[in-house]
């Protein structure tokens, strides 16, 4: 057919024509309103039905929450402020302005004697100097006027910067302790600042010798490298029984049962001798003065992060096949998760006493924090339970094939699978952790809801509700929320399978 | 050409407690007992000496003494004279009662945001996730103090209900939600009503039947019975034949303004409905996402193999989908239910009067018999909690899949 035709070829198109557009019902934001919004009668109702409800709620709150009263110093001065501006319903921020760093911290005393010398300097040099002023001069009365005097001049926000520097700073440490395990692209030598953090954030928020922490945490390290060495010499066995003895020898008194006390433990020896060589240390602030936004952070961070070890630990025991074992694991986790965290903080504040050496005291901070760290790793442990379950047999068994002993195998090739499983469940455990944090109101601790009635008990602010309520609620939203997109992004990095 | 050779004999060495596999477990073993031993005993120990010097013992005879104290919510007849038992036993059933209609609640409405979630209209899947994750991400106590705030700071005084007041009762004039509780109509039982109950039981009961017969002939024969509406008519036509037929024995006593308070029908107070809808809504939005995830859990090839069967979209969804879906599903949907069980422990919060308010509370600090009453409560827990996992690992075990 092409052999034979000669006469030439009418039309031959050069370059393409440019795509006609699309029709303008498929294009752009109709197009998206179309498919989203009302693609069959039934959504277009639905649609309806959610933009009246956003109608009706947004016009019931907006207009409560913008026309807000930020400025005043009573709830009645609100009302008054608000009919002054004929509005119908106005929120009263005012109380959030006034209190949020009584919410945020309780009754934590500030730094009173640095506000002045920053602040006040000629109050103070008038009163005496500061030595006189904190250190003996005035009598209480004298020097509360003199304080109170002093912050009613000062705004909220020097008082927040520099009255509460030191649990500022230790929520600052916090942020750089914690964001080398967050986030893998940091240098991991910021990993050493991590072990240290504990230490230096007891030192920050509860005060005292500066030497307490430091020797404790030098002792810690002394009972490893004591027990490392002997190890490496004598074997495992060596090595633990060393170790045990080290810190038995530093924290404790060995010989407690042959009645021999002047010797030991060496710690508050040395604490004494160096306190006396240079007394260094902030004022010492006993546990029943935290309280607030404050309270539920040390609560959750410390719950946090002793949980997970411990609920690693109960998970293994309870896949464990020696029955002893796994039978104390079994009923450990099944008692504690039977019961509500209130009947155990009751617990821990009731009966805890009965069952310790008579006379010992304890700090109900520490008991708290010792329950709810029980509590999560319960669950803990049935989380990771399900992410071991989880991984095929044959992972086991390559573990042992190779050699790995118990340990290594469960390092090396297990937990860290059964980890990242697990992630999704082991953080929405720990936001549970972080909101039951409330729960310490009912035993007498000073969280941000029990300030809230602590709040309204005043007379300036009796009767009011919900500006408070949103604002505790929006500091834990905040927090939550924030764990809940790490665990995504987590996950999401992990993940190692083909997509 | 090697002579084949007995294994070496082995002899048992000290050591081997330690570096063998096959025994150290046994040494670990004997230690941890030994350890767990000793801490049991310093336990007791310290207990019986801790007690001793307080002058107390351990007796459960307190619970047969004289209560003293008046519960504001009662499902059996109580009085402060009756015992501490009973008082304890009230307070079961109210903390029942409230996990049970938290359960319910939680159930419908988790299941209509984790299904509106999955919407693909864009605004409604949108407001269903604000609304998980405002729920999930604030504590349960805040939404209990907002919801009784709300009943108790938001809504009309009794008095408003008057005439010319401000307030009006709703649904048709029969129910009235005020500060000082809601108050419903309250059935009144005459004559003849054990008769209208007894055909409505039944008829319930026919309903199963009815599918239970269904089901077998579509399997033997291939026909579908319209079980739905069938299902309707049993359950609506017998009771009310029997109700009309009696003379109307039921009647409602609706609440009438008297004085300053509202008397007749049923108070509900605020405090168990604030505790009862901030449980549901708080453990509704972890069902919604249970249930999300369940059913996107299902590939969609199964719905396309439905499909490609010739089954229609509803039997797909009640024969291939939600049987699947559901394995997924009870499990965690369970737990859910426990944990709101546990969580109405929040009544602490609002003075509703559960049980961890009559026998862990007043009835402790009556009898200063804390570790008796603590130890009884947390039993009570334990064994709520284990009853619901025995049911759930009978469920799973029931659904599992039958391989190999």
């Amino acid at each position: 057919m092409s052999a034979g035709r000669t006469e030439p070829v009418a039309f031959v198109r050069r370059d393409m024509l440019a795509p006609a557009a699309p029709p303008p019902g498929q294009v752009g934001v109709i197009r998206w309103v179309r498919e989203n919004l009302v693609s069959s009668w039934f959504n277009a109702i639905l649609t309806a039905l959610s933009l009246y409800a956003i109608w009706y709620v947004l016009s019931g709150v907006l207009p409560w929450t913008l026309n807000g009263v930020w400025n005043a110093t009573s709830l009645n001065d609100c009302r008054a402020i608000r009919d002054a501006r004929g509005l119908e319903s106005a929120a009263c921020w005012a109380v959030i302005n006034e209190r949020w760093l009584q919410i945020l911290f309780g009754f934590y005393p500030t730094d009173d004697r640095l506000l002045a010398t920053l602040f006040n300097a000629e109050a103070l040099a008038a009163a005496g100097g500061a030595d006189a002023v904190f250190n003996g001069g005035l009598n209480a009365t004298q020097r509360v006027e003199f304080v109170s005097g002093m912050k009613n001049e000062l705004s909220n926000g020097l008082i927040f910067l520099f009255g509460y520097w030191r649990p500022l700073m230790a929520l600052a440490l916090l942020v750089v302790a914690v964001a080398p395990i967050l986030y893998s692209g940091l240098p991991r030598v910021m990993l050493w600042f991590s072990l240290a953090f504990p230490f230096v954030a007891f030192f920050l928020l509860w005060g005292g010798s500066v030497w307490l922490p430091i020797l404790v945490a030098l002792g810690l390290v002394a009972t490893v490298l004591i027990g490392r060495a002997v190890g490496a010499r004598f074997g495992m066995l060596g090595g633990t029984i060393a170790g045990l003895a080290a810190f038995l020898v530093i924290f404790m008194n060995p010989l407690s049962f042959l009645g021999v006390t002047g010797l030991f433990p060496l710690l508050p020896k040395v604490l004494s001798v160096m306190d006396s060589i240079l007394p260094w240390g902030l004022t010492a602030i006993p546990s029943d003065q935290f309280g607030g936004f404050m309270l539920a952070i040390i609560i959750g961070t410390s719950g946090i992060v002793l949980s997970l070890p411990l609920g690693i630990v109960l998970a293994l025991g309870r896949q464990s096949s020696m029955p002893l074992i796994k039978w104390v694991c079994v009923s450990f986790i099944e008692v504690i998760r039977g019961v509500p965290l209130i009947v155990w903080l009751f617990t821990a504040s009731l009966l805890l006493n009965y069952f310790l050496p008579p006379g010992t005291t304890f700090d109900l901070l520490l008991r708290v924090i010792i329950m709810v760290t029980l509590f999560a790793s319960a669950y803990l442990a049935e989380v990771v339970r399900g992410g071991l379950a989880a991984l095929p047999n044959g992972q086991y068994e390559a573990a042992n094939s190779l050699g790995l002993d118990y340990w290594k195998s469960m390092r090396l090739i297990i937990l860290p699978q059964a980890l990242k499983i697990s992630i999704p469940g082991i953080v929405n455990t720990f936001i549970g952790l972080f909101k039951d944090t409330t729960l310490v109101v009912f035993i007498g601790l000073r969280d941000p809801l029990g300030l809230t009635n602590a709040i309204r008990a005043t007379a300036e602010w009796n009767g009011i509700y919900w500006e408070l309520y949103i604002f505790v609620g929006l500091l834990f939203f905040v927090f939550c929320f924030f764990m809940s997109r790490y665990s995504m992004y987590l996950e999401h990095r992990l993940r190692t399978d083909h997509r | 050409m090697a002579e084949a050779t007995d294994p070496p004999r082995e002899t048992f060495r000290l050591s081997q407690l330690l570096y063998d596999a096959r025994y150290r477990s046994m040494t670990i073993q004997v230690v941890a007992a030994i350890l767990i031993m000793l801490l049991l005993v310093e336990l007791v120990d310290n207990t019986v000496t801790n007690l001793a010097a307080l002058g107390k013992d351990i007796r459960f005879g307190f619970l047969w003494s004289t209560a003293g104290y008046d519960i504001n919510q009662q499902l059996i007849p109580f009085t402060s004279q009756d015992t501490h038992a009973r008082a304890a036993l009230v307070g079961i059933l109210n903390t029942l009662v409230v996990a049970a209609l938290g359960c319910i609640l939680a159930t419908i409405i988790g299941v209509l945001a984790g299904v509106l979630r999955l919407s693909s209209n864009w605004i409604v899947a949108k407001i269903m996730t604000f609304y998980v994750e405002a729920m999930r991400n604030t504590p349960l106590l805040i939404w209990i103090l907002i919801v009784f705030a709300v009943m108790t700071e938001a809504t009309p005084q009794p008095r408003e209900f008057r005439e010319g007041g401000s307030a009006s009762m709703i649904l048709w004039d029969s129910v009235a939600i005020s500060n000082r509780g809601v108050y419903i109509p309250r059935p009144i039982w005459a004559e003849g009503s054990g008769f209208v109950v007894a055909v409505f039981v039944l008829s319930v009961i026919g309903i199963f039947v009815l599918r239970h017969i269904a089901r077998k002939r579509q399997q033997d024969t291939g026909q579908i019975l319209p079980v739905f509406r069938l299902s309707l008519a049993l359950f609506f036509v017998p009771t009310l034949l029997a109700y009309f037929l009696m003379g109307r024995p039921v009647t409602l006593e609706t609440p009438e303004l008297g004085g300053f308070n509202f008397a007749g029908g049923l108070q509900i107070r605020n405090s168990f409905i604030a505790l009862w809808l901030a449980l549901s809504l708080y453990t509704s939005a972890f069902i919604a996402e249970i249930v999300r995830s369940g059913i996107l859990a299902i590939s969609k090839g199964q719905t396309e193999a439905a499909f490609a069967l010739g089954i229609q979209p509803n039997r797909t969804m009640q024969l291939i989908i939600l049987p699947q879906a559901l394995r997924v599903i009870i499990p965690p949907l369970i737990s859910q239910y426990l944990n709101l069980t546990k969580n109405s422990s929040l009544a602490i919060a609002v003075g509703y009067m559960d049980v961890r308010s009559t026998l862990g509370g007043i009835t402790i600090n009556q009898t200063g018999r804390e570790l008796e009453g603590m130890l009884l409560l947390g039993i009570f827990y334990l064994i709520t909690s284990l009853i619901i996992s025995a049911v759930m690992n009978l469920y799973n075990s029931s659904v599992k899949l039958k391989e190999r």
